[in-house]
């Protein structure tokens, strides 16, 4: 049993552990396929909820198709994962499951790797080569900055001022962030100003009380993302400036999904960019070994608005994110 | 004479220009609210650079800071949330505070025991202890956070947002230390000797110095500030992060060498930190009041403002 946080406080056992890169104990039965698994350490929110989701999956993948080995890799930063990739490939693997901290960098390593005639899924950042992948799921960015968008110009049908924090410098960021201004060209809603708070909610406090001194009136946030949204609503509260003001923020945490549910009066939506896209992804590219599914192409999930009726279906208490 | 006046006024001439220009470039700038927010929120950072001070005047380094406050922070809200059934909310929050300074305390006498009897160099000691303690609480929270009970922030919440006669709580607890820091710094015996180690160790153990003894007392120091500081940061967001204080240890080293500190050590003064830590918050707070700059130039200005305020101080050791 791999040691987490979890299971260590279930069974009440004492000790330290490293959560380094675990490697999934091998059962003694005859293996007929190993897929290794590169995602990004949990060094934030986001990425904690794909280490939750991933274990998860390949937990209950391992369970169902004992026939399947999974060896899983994480890394905080991109020569990491470049790394790992390469140890991975060493390994004799036949499938390559990669979310890529960064397109552009791992492109190579990942094409070598195709190279040795290994299956390539490639999970919600492409690479920066079209025909590498075998597979593609992926969340939809442009969609996540259009739900925004759309959702400003209902709450605001009259027009107004908002302000926007924008996530880590990232293509990613870049993306959300046109669709969003696209999409609110012409509706009377203004955009104030555009700072950068990485996705941190103590960097997002901090912007937002600048935002409230320097803007007598604010009508809406788009924080676009839950952890800065919530930094954002504590500096918004100690303003006591919540009177008619709408925040927003994404990607489905499940503080802030319950929040929604429990009918805050601050944030009453969210956006889902998942962290579970990972789920599908392991899964599709189990099924070609476990039951010779021969599927290849792309998956593109919604990332849907997320309101107090619809709430429930996204909420995953046990969840760190 | 008037250059060195000059010199050791350096970083306050580089606070009142960047008063100028903010005003200038604000109509908000100057308002009350606008300056209590920039420090209150510089308290966190401030309170850890004092003890920094403490630390590089003795010709040490600690790296482990932002990492310590994560860990620290995340310890007493597990800590105070387990406690809250039992011993209810006030009880739970004062021992959570006592357990934060504890820890703080303690991780700082690590630092400081394998710098002075494990004789590894405070560099390689600090960026070993900050791996480590950035890992256990990114292993604590599974990447994501480790939230304060909600019963417990509304106990906890004047510790952030409270005032006193109109001054916010977290100011106050800064301006205490600040105060008692400096003169630790100019009229202690420990402040005394804290400079003698950091000028030239050879000689101070010659002058009967305890040497090891004081060296180690700055890390514990240092461990205790950082404790104090998450006292303040938990109640602000109630919620601890694998992100919680990251480079945290570079704005206060930034801090102390911006207030004219020496980083070789030997030379320290407590004001001039609480000086630099104010330099950096306003540059920052400028920047989001103003569309002076693009947001992607951010880092560029800011790095220009500390090379600035240090030059401005160099001087003094030129002459």
């Amino acid at each position: 049993m791999k040691l987490s946080r979890r299971n260590l406080l279930a069974t009440g056992a004492a000790g330290l552990a490293l959560p380094a890169a675990a490697v999934l104990p091998a059962a003694a039965q005859e293996k007929t396929a190993r897929i290794g698994v590169a995602i990004p350490a949990a060094t934030h929110g986001w990425t904690g909820g794909l280490n939750f989701h991933t274990e998860r999956t390949i937990q209950s993948m391992q369970a169902a198709f004992p026939q399947l080995e999974f060896i899983l890799t994480t890394s905080g930063d991109v020569q990491g994962q470049v790394n790992n990739v390469e140890d991975l490939v060493a390994q004799q693997i036949d499938a390559l499951i990669i979310l890529p901290m960064e397109s552009d960098p791992l492109t190579e390593p990942v094409k070598a790797a195709k190279d040795r005639g290994i299956f390539i899924t490639a999970v919600d950042r492409g690479l920066a080569q079209e025909g590498i992948e075998d597979l593609y799921v992926g969340g939809n960015n442009p969609q996540y900055g259009v739900v925004a968008g759309e959702y400003f110009r209902s709450k605001l049908p009259n027009g107004g001022k908002i302000v926007v924090m924008r996530g880590i410098p990232t293509a990613i960021d870049n993306i959300r962030i046109e669709a969003f201004q696209k999409v609110l060209d012409g509706s009377g809603v203004e955009i104030l100003d555009m700072q950068y708070a990485n996705w941190n909610p103590d960097k997002a406090f901090e912007v937002m009380q600048d935002y409230l001194t320097r803007f007598p009136q604010i009508d809406g946030v788009w924080a676009g993302d839950d952890d800065a949204a919530l930094g954002a609503r504590a500096a918004i509260e100690q303003a006591e400036r919540q009177e008619g003001m709408v925040l927003l923020g994404g990607s489905g945490m499940n503080r802030v999904i319950k929040m929604i549910m429990d009918g805050d009066t601050l944030i009453d939506a969210d956006i889902f960019y998942p962290p579970t896209l990972i789920q599908p992804a392991i899964e599709v590219t189990a099924m070609r070994y476990a039951t010779q599914s021969p599927i290849r192409g792309r998956y593109v999930l919604d990332s849907p608005l997320i309101k107090k009726e619809n709430a429930a279906e996204f909420y995953f208490p046990d969840s760190p994110y | 004479m008037i250059k060195t006046t000059l010199g050791r006024a350096g970083p306050l001439l580089g606070l009142v220009l960047l008063f100028l220009a903010g005003s200038l470039l604000s109509p908000t700038f100057l308002s009350s609210e606008n300056l209590l927010n920039v420090l209150t929120r510089s308290a966190v950072i401030g309170i850890i650079a004092i003890g920094a001070t403490f630390v590089i005047t003795g010709k040490g380094l600690d790296l482990s800071v932002g990492a310590m406050a994560a860990l620290v922070a995340g310890l007493s809200v597990l800590a105070m949330n387990a406690m809250l059934p039992t011993l209810g909310p006030f009880l739970s929050l004062v021992a959570g505070l006592l357990l934060a300074l504890l820890f703080g305390g303690a991780a700082g006498f690590v630092n400081g025991g394998l710098v002075v009897w494990g004789k590894i160099d405070a560099f390689i000691v600090t960026l070993g202890t900050m791996g480590i303690m950035r890992s256990l609480i990114t292993w604590m929270s599974d990447g994501g956070s480790i939230s304060l009970d909600f019963a417990l922030r509304d106990v906890g919440r004047p510790l952030y947002y409270g005032t006193v006669l109109g001054v916010p709580v977290p100011v106050l607890i800064f301006a205490v230390l600040a105060i008692g820091g400096e003169i630790v710094m100019t009229r202690l015996r420990f402040g005394r000797h804290v400079t003698a180690i950091g000028s030239n160790a050879q000689v101070a153990r010659h002058s009967a110095i305890r040497v090891d003894r004081v060296r180690l007392a700055t890390y514990v120091l240092q461990g205790l500030c950082v404790g104090l500081a998450t006292l303040i940061y938990i109640p602000r967001l109630g919620a601890v992060t694998p992100s919680t204080g990251l480079l945290w240890e570079l704005e206060a080293i930034a801090a102390v060498i911006i207030g004219g500190t020496a980083l070789s050590g030997g030379y320290g003064r407590v004001w001039g930190t609480v000086v630099g830590v104010l330099i950096l918050g306003l540059v920052a707070n400028i920047l989001n009041l103003t569309s002076l700059v693009s947001p992607h130039l951010n880092g560029a200005f800011q790095g220009v403002i500390i090379v600035i305020a240090v030059l401005l101080q160099r001087r003094r050791s030129i002459d």
